[in-house]
Order: C-alpha cells, then structure tokens, then sequence
C-alpha cells in the first residue's frame, strides 16, 4: 500500500463521519431539497468525465467519454437548477395573522 | 488551449479543496430553509470551480467534442429541470441519479481501456466497484423512473425463484469482479459484469412497490454517490472521493429514515416485496362486523370546519395527483381567518420520496413554519377538532398500532383517530398505494367526502364562504 493511498483512505473515512454529521442537521421538511442537492453534488463525476474525453486519443475513449460528458452535465445543471427551484419556494408565513405556538 | 496546471501540482489539489469545502457548506446551509437557498449557490460555485480548474489541466483537448457533449447536457438538464412538475420530483431525482451512476461506470471503462497493461490491485478493486455499482444505480434508477411515471406497472413485479435468481446475478457480477481483481485483464469480462450489473440493477427494483419508492430513491442516491467515490480512486482525485462519498453519506441516512418511518428493515424492503403480504390481505372493504361507512356532503364539512378551533390538515399524495394544493392552502386561509387554528400533519413517507409533501405544499405557497412532523403534531391530534384527511390513506391507519397481520403493522401513523372528529376526502373505497383496508374509515368520529379532491375542495371553499 503505498501513501497515497492510505491518504485516500484516510480522507475517505473522514468524508463518512462528516457527511453524516452535517446531514443529520438536515430537517425532515427539506429532506427532497437534500436529495436532488446531493444528486447536482455527484455530478462531481463530471471532472472525471472531463479527464476521459479531454485525454481521449482512440475512438472508443472519444464515444465513451462523450456519453459520460453528457450525462455528467446533466446531471449538474438539472440537479442544480431544480434544487434552486425548490428551495425557492420555502417560505416562512408572510406576517402573523394571530399569535399560534411558535416553533 | 494553453494548459495552466499540470495534473501532478498541489494547485489542482489546492482547488478541489475549496470545492469540497463549498459542498459542505451547500449541505450545512441546508439544515433551514432560510439560508439553505444560498447553500445551493455555494456549491454552485465549487462546482464551477472544480470544473474550470480540471479543464485547465495538462492534456486537456478534444474542446469540440468537450463543448458539444456540454451544451447538450445542459440543454437537457436545463429543459427537465424547468419543465418538471413538483409531484414528478421522485423520478426526476432518479434519473438524475441513474445519469450519475452511468457517468460514474463509463469512466471506469474508460480507464480500464486506457490501463491497458494491466492494473495496480487498488485500481482494479475501485474500477470494478465504480463500474459495478455504478451500472447497478443506472439500469435500478431508469426502472424507478419507470415505475414513478407509470410506464411500468407501480405494482410489485415478481416471478417464483425471484431472490434466488437475483442472488444468482449478483454473485456472477462478484465473480467477474474478483477475477479482475486477481489480474485478468480482458475488455469483455468488464463489458460483461456491467452487462450482469445492469440487469441486476433492473432485477432488483422490479419487485419493489411504489409505496416503497422513498427507500429505494434514497439508496439509488447512495449508490451513486459511492460509484463517484470508487471513481475518485481510479483518478486519484480527492474531490471525487468525497464529494462522492458526501453523497454516499447522505443517501445511506435517507434510507435508514426511510425504512424506520415505515416500520421495515432495508432488506425487508429490498427483497420482502410488499405484494407477497397484500395478496394475502383482503381488497374489498371488510364491513362484516356491522360498522359502515358514511358519507357526508360538502356543506356539513363547511360548517364542522367553520366552527371548530383547532383543524389539522392530513394531505397525502392523492392530493397532489388532483392538484389540489393551492384550494387547499385556500381553505385553510378562509379558516385562519375565521379564527381558526390550521395546521398540516406530514408523515415522513407523504409523498414519493423524503420529504417530498413539503415541497409540494411549499409550490403552493403554504408558508413552512405550518407543516408539522409526525412527532410534533400527534400528542396535538387529542385537542383537534377536525382531523382533514385529504388524499392520505395508509398514513392514517390505526391497523398499524393494533393488527399485527396487517402489512404496515408497526409503521408509525399520524393519530388522526384520536381527533374528535375525521373527515376523510377520497376519491372511492379503493385501498390505497399499499393495497391494503384502512379501518378508520369505521370509525364512529369519521366521515367521508367521496370525489375527486380538487372538485371537493373548491365545493368546501364555496360552503365555507357561505357559513
């Protein structure tokens, strides 16, 4: 095993323990707003489909690389625009008709 | 194109850091709806960063080829992002989703094709799982996708010998892993584990009802996150790795939640398919004992509403299939201003996928500090005067407290029961999405106001006024 990879290792389980700390915070009421956030966020895999097609040098690297290209763009501009969207729509009530509990 | 950063300089890495540090923000930002809009910009713009600065790397060419694949990505997700309904958000999460995952499989092929020598063990074990789990998430998302918009039957779809096949395919498409772990490096043996792995991705959400869908988005969601982890190890690119495996964090959560709102264990789910239970469960309205069921007309509804103090609001997603959001944010604004207290009781598994009743009542302009969870609105339910069930079936099923032959036994429910009075707005006796009797429509409290809810609503608004 050489280094870096037991940095990647290292990272990787520190990106478990964070990942679930940081959306344990997440309400219920904005649980779909955090499904298709995190989806535009694996559309990260679009660097590596950037790395495929702009280092392609045969045929099948082009093809593959531009079906991966593709699907990783949409990925990020659908998942981004529709979580926008969403959030977008969350709003708090306009001003008090009369006293209720106060969460 | 001048390439302004090798691919081995600690610039790169520099860069990835600053994104990753955006997408924790987008997700903290996240945790109230009132910042949590300037989160989604946040990562907005560690994407952008994470983008330009990979397409400035060394080597980077084919810009034709790059530039195309883009502009049709975007005109793509732009168009679906635009055009979706908020009652069509599950399946346009899983077929974003099911793009990732394939992205995530195509590039692993890609460098298995590159590494044409041979593999490094560490390479070889996260290729076959990126294009494994990736492909898995791919074919498992476009079934989801079809189930959600009804190209496919919602129904579970199951045939004898069905877990062991599937079992089968699995252990095959491990097989093959292994062997290319263990140094085979044949283009086809890959071709054919992705071809195993879709079909195992298509087999395994087959059997799963549509009421079991917000499992099996969130976990669809998992998987792609963990294929753009694996494919972080293949490129040796830490922004993958945990961006991906932020991801992979969030969805695996998701599920447990999921699983735990209805009383099930993930693998109950995966491979118990619902249908097995409710074909043994009865599908006409049991009325044997001799309590029926009554009907009531819009008008004593209007005036049970207008007198009462406190009304809870149960919508379901029979509201959101009429289009009913914005009469019923309507009728509870009449109420308000009548003096009547209004709330809206959500059940975690309301709609589609997590939290998906939220955004729909959010489209209709319900301001959110009125959705109340489960937990908080149920000790409320005793006080109620009206319980306004709209839509909503399974949710409101007190079999699930007491009747342990019942299907969803044990799921937690909204106590709508325990109001002193219950009106339930619903299309026909038809059992609902889990195919199952719901007996608090014999309850003595309760009434029901038989129609298309959309129609039922307005005729309340209009009574309303009236009263």
């Amino acid at each position: 095993m050489n280094l870096s990879l037991v940095i990647e290792l290292t990272i990787l389980a520190l990106a478990i323990f964070l990942g679930f700390e940081v959306i344990s915070k997440v309400p219920a009421m904005l649980h779909t707003p955090l499904m298709s956030g995190t989806n535009f966020i694996h559309g990260i895999v679009i660097v590596g489909a950037i790395i495929v097609l702009g280092e392609a040098n045969d045929s099948f690297l082009k093809v593959i690389g531009f079906v991966a290209m593709t699907l990783a763009t949409a990925n990020v501009v659908g998942g981004w625009f529709v979580t926008d969207r969403m959030l977008e729509m969350f709003k708090k009530r306009p001003e008090p008709k009369k006293e209720s509990t106060e969460t | 194109m001048i390439a302004l950063i090798s691919p081995g300089s600690n610039l790169i890495g520099l860069l990835y850091l600053v994104t990753i540090i955006c997408f924790i923000f987008a997700l903290r930002f996240l945790s109230s709806p009132k910042h949590a809009r300037r989160g989604n910009w946040i990562g907005g713009v560690g994407m952008v960063i994470a983008i330009s600065s990979t397409l400035l790397l060394d080597g980077i060419g084919n810009w034709a080829l790059l530039v195309v694949a883009a502009l049709i990505g975007t005109a793509v997700g732009l168009v679906g992002a635009r055009k979706v309904k908020m009652t069509a958000m599950p399946q346009m999460v899983a077929l974003f989703n099911g793009v990732g995952g394939g992205a995530a499989a195509l590039v692993a092929l890609a460098e298995f094709h590159i590494a044409t020598g041979g593999l490094a063990t560490t390479a070889s074990v996260s290729t076959v799982l990126s294009a494994l789990i990736g492909s898995i998430s791919f074919a498992g998302s476009l079934v989801a996708f079809g189930k959600l918009q009804e190209l496919v039957s919602g129904r579970p779809i199951t045939f004898p010998g069905q877990n062991i096949f599937n079992v089968a395919v699995l252990l095959g498409t491990v097989a093959l892993g292994v062997s290319l772990v263990a140094g085979v490096h044949d283009q086809w043996v890959l071709w054919l584990l992705v071809a195993l792995a879709l079909l195992f991705g298509v087999l395994f959400v087959l059997p799963i009802g549509g009421a079991d869908m917000p499992v099996v988005i969130s976990l669809l969601n998992a998987f792609t996150g963990l294929a753009a982890s694996a494919t972080g190890f293949v490129l040796s690119n830490t922004v993958l790795i945990v961006a991906g495996m932020l991801v992979g964090a969030s969805g695996t959560m998701l599920t447990l939640l999921m699983a735990k709102a209805m009383n099930r264990s993930v693998t109950n789910v995966l491979f118990g398919a619902f249908g097995q239970v409710q074909a043994g469960a009865g599908t006409g309205m049991r009325t044997d004992d001799g309590r029926t069921v009554r009907a009531t007309t819009p008008e004593d509804v209007a005036v049970q509403l207008s007198f009462a103090r406190k009304v809870v609001i149960v919508p379901g997603y029979g509201m959101a299939v009429a289009q009913a959001q914005h009469d019923v944010r309507q009728l509870a604004e009449l109420l308000e201003e009548k003096g009547v207290d209004v709330q809206y009781a959500i059940h975690p598994v309301a709609g589609r996928m997590p939290g998906h009743m939220n955004v729909l009542l959010a489209e209709a302009n319900v301001p959110y500090d009125a959705l109340k969870e489960m937990d908080e609105i149920n000790p409320e339910f005793p006080q109620t005067d009206v319980a306004l069930v709209i839509g909503a079936n399974d949710v409101t099923n007190p079999a699930a407290r007491h009747d342990t032959s019942s299907p969803i036994y044990g799921m937690p429910i909204l106590d709508v029961d325990k109001a002193a009075s219950v009106i339930v707005m619903k299309r026909s006796m038809n059992p609902g999405f889990a195919g199952i009797d719901n007996e608090l429509y014999l309850e003595p409290q309760t009434t029901m106001l038989f129609g298309d809810a959309k129609d039922s609503v307005v005729k309340l608004i209009a009574a309303v006024k009236q009263t």
